[in-house]
């Protein structure tokens, strides 16, 4: 049985089977009747509607159902239930799980505890694999992925979809270009662990510094709470927002990502530049947790 | 190596019990929280710190009379003093010697600094950590101790 955890459990072979098979998928490749019979429980334990509902899709579109946990304050979880009891029980009702939880390593011990696979669907601030997977999809269909220059911009210190990112990249032989403002810059650990992969990072405060060298600008929010006042924080973001004339100025055939929801960090004339990916990115999520469930179910 | 040198002279030799020798300058007083020996348990102790030593510079040596150390407790001594060797004395003679272990995982040894890790529950997951090149990254939620490793030994 085989479980989605994390990006660094994943070996470059498995990413690029998983990601064929979205291609596969996307290309209207596939038996609509792959899970008939087959049941997805989604546990929800914080709020994440598009993603439940892109799993949700994924499942039907491939012939099967979904089980929804419903909200956590009806369930056994507000009696009191450990995650460990909660995976035992519901392993006897659903042939899978996707799991959402609020802690850290929360869908490494739901893997520990469940007789069925389970795939994260975001813990906390850590692991969101197939958020990562299809961001590599999405790069993979305008370019191949090896030997990419990626500029990482936001926050990267607590954004960890772009660490999962970069762990990913440093598969594909990447160069890395981290861009944030002071005091949320990338985590050293995470500097090392590339470094020590064989992936160069450079360091950078301006977006200007380095967008002509970029195949993949990754974009991610800078949140206000990190920030003293609302004046500091305007005053950041408003330096780190991608324009028209920035994405102009930078190689033609640079293609600019976000996780969405976006808020101001790329100004919405970018949207209609041939560079803007972020809207296909987001429609990829289907075939890509198809791919998903078809590699952990069959 | 096998014969001590000038640090005989600066605390007695021991009857029964261990030498732990070579331990990295300044973590004496570590090793000694990890064996949880304080000023009001009973066991007799000599430390040593900054003691010339011409394998690592300078190193801290403890002995202690009467104990051999348990596995765990060699394991949460190699994480502060990887170069630590453990002498075992009987009747004042060295009968063992033996270098710490770098175990390649840490099973409730270390307790996760995150206060966002699922360890940090009331769930029934037990501290695990992966030694890696930098440090130890959780098995959980992939939190990287690099330093002060000694802050979050259990
Ligand atoms: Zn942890």
């Amino acid at each position: 049985m085989r479980h989605i955890i994390s990006v660094r459990d994943l070996r470059r072979d498995e990413i690029d089977r998983l990601l064929d098979r979205a291609a596969e998928i996307e290309a209207r490749h596939f038996d609509p009747h792959l899970l008939s019979g087959r049941i997805l429980g989604l546990f929800f334990f914080e709020p994440s509607t598009r993603t439940r509902m892109s799993f949700e899709s994924a499942m039907a579109r491939l012939g099967g159902v979904s089980l929804n946990m419903g909200s956590v304050e009806a369930s056994s979880v507000a009696k009191g239930e450990t995650l460990a009891d909660t995976i035992r029980v519901v392993s006897g009702y659903v042939d899978a799980i996707v799991l959402r939880h609020p802690k850290e390593g929360a869908a490494r011990l739901a893997a520990e505890f469940a007789s069925v696979p389970v795939i994260n669907a975001g813990d906390g601030a850590g692991q969101h694999p197939s958020q990562t997977l299809l961001d590599l999809y999405t790069i993979r269909k305008s370019m191949p992925l090896d030997g990419l220059r990626v500029g990482l911009l936001g926050d990267l210190r607590y954004g960890r979809t772009t660490h999962s990112l970069a762990i990913a990249l440093s598969l594909y032989g990447a160069e890395i270009a981290a861009i944030a403002p002071k005091g949320l810059e990338l985590p050293s650990g995470i500097i090392h662990e590339l470094n020590g992969s064989g992936t160069p990072v450079t360091e950078h405060t301006a977006v200007e510094e380095v967008i002509d060298d970029l195949d993949v600008l990754y974009v991610t929010r800078i949140q206000r709470e990190r920030f003293p006042d609302t004046a500091s924080y305007l005053d950041v973001a408003s330096s780190y927002r991608i324009t028209p004339d920035l994405v102009l100025r930078a190689r033609p055939h640079l293609i600019v990502l976000h996780p969405l929801p976006r808020l101001d960090e790329i100004d919405p004339g970018v949207d209609a530049l041939p560079n803007a990916k972020y809207f296909e990115q987001a429609h990829h999520g289907v075939s890509v947790r198809m791919a998903m469930l078809s590699e952990v179910m069959t | 190596m096998t014969r001590k040198g000038p640090e005989g002279l600066l605390i007695s030799p021991i009857r029964h019990g261990t030498v732990i020798d070579h331990i990295t300058a300044g973590q004496a007083l570590n090793v000694l929280r990890i064996l949880g020996i304080t000023g009001t348990t009973s066991e007799e102790v000599s430390v040593a710190t900054n003691v010339a030593s011409g394998r690592v510079g300078k190193k801290d040596i403890v002995k202690i009379e009467n104990r051999e150390l348990r596995k765990e407790e060699v394991d949460r001594i190699a994480l502060i003093a990887p170069d630590a060797t453990i002498n075992i004395i009987r009747e004042y003679a060295v009968v063992e010697k033996k270098g710490v272990e770098h175990p390649r995982e840490l099973l409730g040894v270390v307790r996760c600094p995150n206060p966002g890790c699922i360890t940090n529950t009331a769930e029934p997951a037990r501290s695990r950590f992966i030694v890696v090149r930098n440090g130890l990254r959780c098995h959980y939620c992939d939190w990287l101790i690099s330093k002060e490793i000694a802050e979050h030994i259990l």
